[in-house]
């Protein structure tokens, strides 16, 4: 195997692996501290951050460095590469590199949003000087608050490292940010009149390796080190990309792409970034209720799921009706599962039909060229699909009920007299049954309803029980290509509500706690094709499976 | 020696320098029949063993860079000529383009065949209009006369040339920075590996070469290899990296002189030669206190180097980046070396792209020191903490994409080392160069 030298560690690579000086350190946890550089980007080499020495190892074992530094981004590895990173040639350039970004730089850390997660901080606390020597008046730029409807621009704290253009440029191809000006007094800005608000805008936030751009949506509410991060997938669309939530006492405040080679890549859409606000909504379902001639009274937990299992026990010895549920795409495999197996232990006349899926005109490539058509290679897609685990339900459908149904056919079916109960779950924030539809229920003596917000069939429940989001919950969820992902609860649900996975658990009759690793397991065992989900832990990417 | 007669310059003065007729009646584009009439190889082979260096700035050996394009590759090959002159002092390509514009194209011509190319890119800096308006005249004429296009001269040799006014910024001579700004976009360096001989213009394999050298072309096929080798500096044996500096150069001589021009002459010249019998001495009666050897970017010499050659290695012996553009600034005793350094670094930091943090900060904040010092709040640690700044951003070699920050980081370091004692008495007498006067201006 070729091997390359960073700090006297030895690391090894693929004989095919193109990797640089940075991301050979990397494996061995040596930090070369780079700020243009990003892995889903061009380089550019020209922060000059990653400056370090480099040379080759002889075969009599002898080291030729060479005299120059050069950039580790811009230099890919070879066998026999030395690398220093912590020569005093390499600390003595890393020092002059920091005082040069922080000449201009405000130094306003108390107020910006960056602190806390910021490679200027960081950087200047592990390589910097300590002072600046500068003795002159500071360059002062104009904040730039117009750069996009969510963004928002502190351009004295930009260092210049071009990500957020090249993001632009490489990722969404819509090219609004640019460099203007010269020199020291060059700026990020947009053509006038034409802001940054393409689809994947967002993404220049995270990107930017400083509190220069800023999502408005985020700022001033929330110093960083108070948030605490739950690693999660977006649910807002198919692709399923791998997002951590960011949340403090119970309040999300923001989601953040989490780079995953087998989901999404590196980033996320503003759709997804920005379409969490109903986990906030007043109008989220807090209480469990029944409705007992006419009347809605609110119930608690161990009171209402008895009734509820009291209800589908009769209702799977009824003779002549059936039992039919209704699986939404946004359930987890764990929540699908265990309704599906709970439902066929109390009858063997059990219907299931698959929630609606809804989709929004077509899937939205990136990127695009300036006519907005998207260009080959695509780097990111934005789902057509706007529900995060319809593959997952539909083979958890395919297990128990050999195919997969609308809920048209059930509810036609329900509206001709055929079931005795029927169990809707729903889950999508823009709804999901309308009014006409839901009027097929009235025939149905049990209705139970398990959703976040109200709809049409809540009004017509029942019984209702308020189930969790998904930054509420655990479980897996499987996007457009099979890839099986976790979710995990990062805050706790609004008044009575819970996470859907615990309600059908308990209901089931289970014991223990509800525990998504061992439902995996045992839906690995048994449904065809889910295999992978045996080893129980998913892992940071999570693992595809065999559909 | 035996007398020296221009060659390149040799037409400038005619009445009729600028026209296809007046060219041809001086024996032009003969060259070019008997370079088609020679294989692609042969005709590199001659300019290589010539030693002719670039003239652009770096001197680096025309022969070896087209030697480096990939071989039997199927085209396009692009040749990019610099024509963008923007180092202060340096006006001898423009001479080239307006008084003699078909030697150039010549030139051109001759080389595009030795390197398998069939499209060449005049990148003329904005500002020269003349140029313009005389080689988009030549141009017109080639076309007219079979010279360029089709079946160039019934050789089967196909050419085009363009001529693509620039972007108006220094950096847009730096040969990248010119391929990225003849692409349509911001002229900003970029980082190598590739050379542009392997991805350059539009990702293709591309040569960029100066106005000067496509000149020398011309005449290395036209008189032969021993002709340009009997001009000029043989290697020194005792450095084994002197190729030789050969053949004529053309030598700007400006400040304070008295004739300011442009003499062509051998490479080797010394500093004080250039003054003295083609400058026409010092003005005023005074003496030199510094001389730019090759554009400001390479740095100064001090009076007492001014019997230095200015070959490709003499300035580097003496402390210099190099020969430059050969470029020759004097600067009389009178003037004072703080004032003179914080003009060259007002330029840099106006010039830099900006692209990389150690010039874009670097040619900027030495700037703003020496205008600190020039407003007589200097501190006498300034000086060493402008020779830190000039380390970083240039003398240390590898911080950064382009050779700006060495040109803006050599003269820094020269004025500082080899006039330190004139920046010292500066700040301790508490001089200042902007008076009051002009503070209270500049407030308005
Ligand atoms: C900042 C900078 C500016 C330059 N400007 C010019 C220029 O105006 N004209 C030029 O011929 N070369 C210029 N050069 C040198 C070119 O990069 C390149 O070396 C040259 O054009 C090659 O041609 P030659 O080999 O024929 O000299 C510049 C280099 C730098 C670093
Ligand atoms: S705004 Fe941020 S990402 Fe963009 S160039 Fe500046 S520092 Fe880099
Ligand atoms: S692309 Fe889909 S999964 Fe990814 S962030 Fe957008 S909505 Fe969420
Ligand atoms: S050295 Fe200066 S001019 Fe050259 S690319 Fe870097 S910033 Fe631009
Ligand atoms: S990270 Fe390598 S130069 Fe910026």
């Amino acid at each position: 195997m070729p091997t390359v030298y960073v700090n006297d560690q030895q690391i090894e690579f693929g004989v095919d692996e193109r990797i640089n000086c940075v991301q050979a350190a990397q494996r061995v946890d040596v930090e070369i501290p780079h700020y243009c550089w990003h892995p889903a980007l061009s380089v550019v080499a020209s922060c000059r951050m990653c400056l370090v020495e480099v040379g080759q190892k002889k075969p009599d074992g002898s080291v030729a460095m060479q005299p120059k530094l050069i950039p580790g981004c811009q230099t890919p590895v070879t066998d026999g590469m030395v690398i220093v990173s912590d020569s005093d040639k390499v600390k003595a350039a890393q020092q002059a590199t920091l005082e040069y970004l922080l000449l201009n730089h405000p130094l306003d850390c108390p107020t910006c949003d960056q602190a806390g997660e910021c490679y200027l901080q960081d950087y200047s606390y592990r390589y910097g000087r300590g002072y600046s020597r500068l003795a002159e008046n500071k360059l002062l730029k104009p904040d730039k608050d117009y750069i996009g409807e969510q963004i928002t621009l502190f351009t004295d704290r930009c260092i210049m490292c071009t990500r957020c253009v090249r993001f632009t440029r490489e990722v969404s191809g819509t090219a609004e940010l640019q460099v203007v000006g010269r020199g020291a007094r060059e700026e990020i800005d947009i053509f006038p009149g034409q802001p940054c608000d393409n689809k994947l805008a967002g993404n220049v936030v995270d990107l930017c390796p400083v509190g220069a751009l800023c999502s408005k949506d985020f700022l001033y509410k929330q110093r960083v080190w108070w948030l605490k991060t739950e690693t999660s997938v977006c649910p807002n669309c198919s692709t399923g990309c791998s997002i951590n939530v960011d949340q403090n006492d119970d309040r999300v405040y923001r989601l953040r792409p989490r780079g995953n080679p087998l989901a999404q890549g590196h980033f996320m859409c503003d759709e997804g970034r920005f379409g969490w606000k109903y986990l906030h909504s007043d109008s989220r379902l807090t209480t469990p209720e029944q409705r007992q001639g006419g009347k809605v009274v609110s119930r608690d937990w161990d009171v209402i799921l008895p009734a509820v299992r009291e209800a589908l026990v009769a209702a799977g010895r009824d003779k002549k009706k059936g039992i039919a549920a209704v699986l939404s795409p946004w359930m987890t495999l764990e929540e699908a599962y265990l309704l599906a197996s709970y439902l066929k232990s109390l009858s063997s006349n059990v219907s299931f039909a698959l929630g609606p899926v809804r989709t929004v005109g077509e899937d939205d490539k990136y990127p695009k060229d300036v006519y907005g058509r998207p260009m080959e290679p695509v780097k990111f897609t934005i789902r057509a699909e706007k529900c995060p685990n319809c593959r997952g339900i539909e083979g958890v459908l395919r297990h128990f009920a050999g195919s997969v149904v609308p809920m048209g056919d059930v509810l036609g079916r329900a509206a001709s007299g055929d079931f005795a109960a029927v169990y809707l779950v729903g889950g999508d924030p823009e709804g999901w049954i309308t009014d006409a539809q839901a009027a097929a229920l009235e025939k149905v003596d049990t209705v139970v309803v398990q959703d976040i917000l109200p709809s049409p069939a809540s009004a017509r429940a029942t019984f209702l029980l308020p189930g969790g989001s998904f930054a509420e919950r655990d479980g897996t969820i499987v996007n457009h290509a099979g890839l099986a992902q976790e979710i995990h609860r990062a805050i706790r649900s609004p008044g009575e509500a819970k996470p859907d996975g615990r309600i059908l658990w308990d209901l089931a009759g289970r014991r223990g706690l509800f525990n998504p690793a061992s439902l995996r397991k045992e839906m690995g065992e048994t449904i065809q094709g889910f295999g992978p989900l045996r080893i129980g832990k998913l892992g940071e990417y999570g693992v595809r499976l065999e559909m | 020696m035996p007398e020296f007669h221009p060659v390149l310059l040799a037409r400038i003065d005619k009445p009729d320098s600028t026209s296809l007729a007046g060219y041809q009646a001086d024996g032009g584009y003969a060259a070019l029949k008997k370079a088609l009439a020679m294989s692609a190889d042969d005709v590199q082979k001659m300019v290589k063993d010539s030693g002719l260096r670039g003239r652009g700035g770096a001197g680096f050996s025309a022969g070896a860079k087209w030697s480096f394009l990939p071989k039997n590759h199927l085209g396009p090959i692009y040749l990019a000529v610099n024509a963008d002159e923007s180092e202060p002092g340096t006006f001898n390509n423009r001479i080239l383009m307006e008084e003699d514009p078909h030697q150039l194209l010549e030139g051109i011509a001759i080389t595009c065949h030795a390197i398998r190319s069939h499209t060449a890119y005049i990148y003329l800096r904005y500002e020269y209009g003349r140029s313009y308006r005389v080689l988009d005249a030549a141009i017109r004429e080639c076309y007219a006369s079979g010279i360029l296009g089709k079946n160039i001269l019934g050789t089967g040799f196909n050419l085009d040339v363009y001529l693509h006014r620039g972007a108006g910024a220094y950096i847009c001579g730096e040969e990248t920075g010119l391929i990225e700004s003849l692409e349509g976009k911001r002229a900003w360096p970029r980082i190598k590996p590739p050379y542009p001989a392997i991805e350059g213009l539009f990702r293709r394999p591309t040569i960029v070469n100066n106005v000067e050298t496509l000149c020398c072309v011309t005449h290395i096929i036209q008189r032969g290899v021993e002709w340009f080798k009997s001009i000029g500096v043989p290697p020194d044996p005792n450095n084994k990296r002197d190729v030789g500096s050969y053949g004529p150069k053309l030598y700007c001589i400006s400040g304070h002189v008295n004739k300011p021009c442009c003499v062509e002459l051998p490479l080797g010249v010394t500093a004080r030669e250039l003054i003295d019998t083609h400058g026409g001495g010092v003005w005023k009666g005074r003496k030199a206190k510094a001389v730019v050897p090759g554009g400001i970017s390479m740095g100064f010499l001090s009076a007492s180097e001014l019997d230095t050659p200015l070959d490709f290695e003499g300035p580097g012996r003496a402390g210099c980046l190099g020969l430059g553009t050969a470029a020759v600034v004097v600067i009389d005793d009178h003037t004072s070396m703080v004032d003179v350094l914080y003009n060259c670094c007002r330029f840099m930091a106006h010039e830099s792209c900006g692209q990389c943090t150690p010039c874009r900060e670097g040619t900027d904040w030495s700037t703003r020191i020496l205008d600190r010092i020039r407003h007589g709040k200097g501190r006498l640690e300034d000086i060493d903490l402008l020779l830190e700044v000039a380390n970083s951003m240039g003398i240390i070699p590898g911080t950064t994409i382009c050779g700006l920050a060495d040109g803006a980081a050599w003269p820094v370091k020269n004025a500082l080392t080899k006039f330190r004692g004139e920046f010292e008495e500066y700040i301790r007498a508490g001089r200042r160069s902007v008076k009051p006067a002009d503070e209270l201006m500049a407030a308005h």
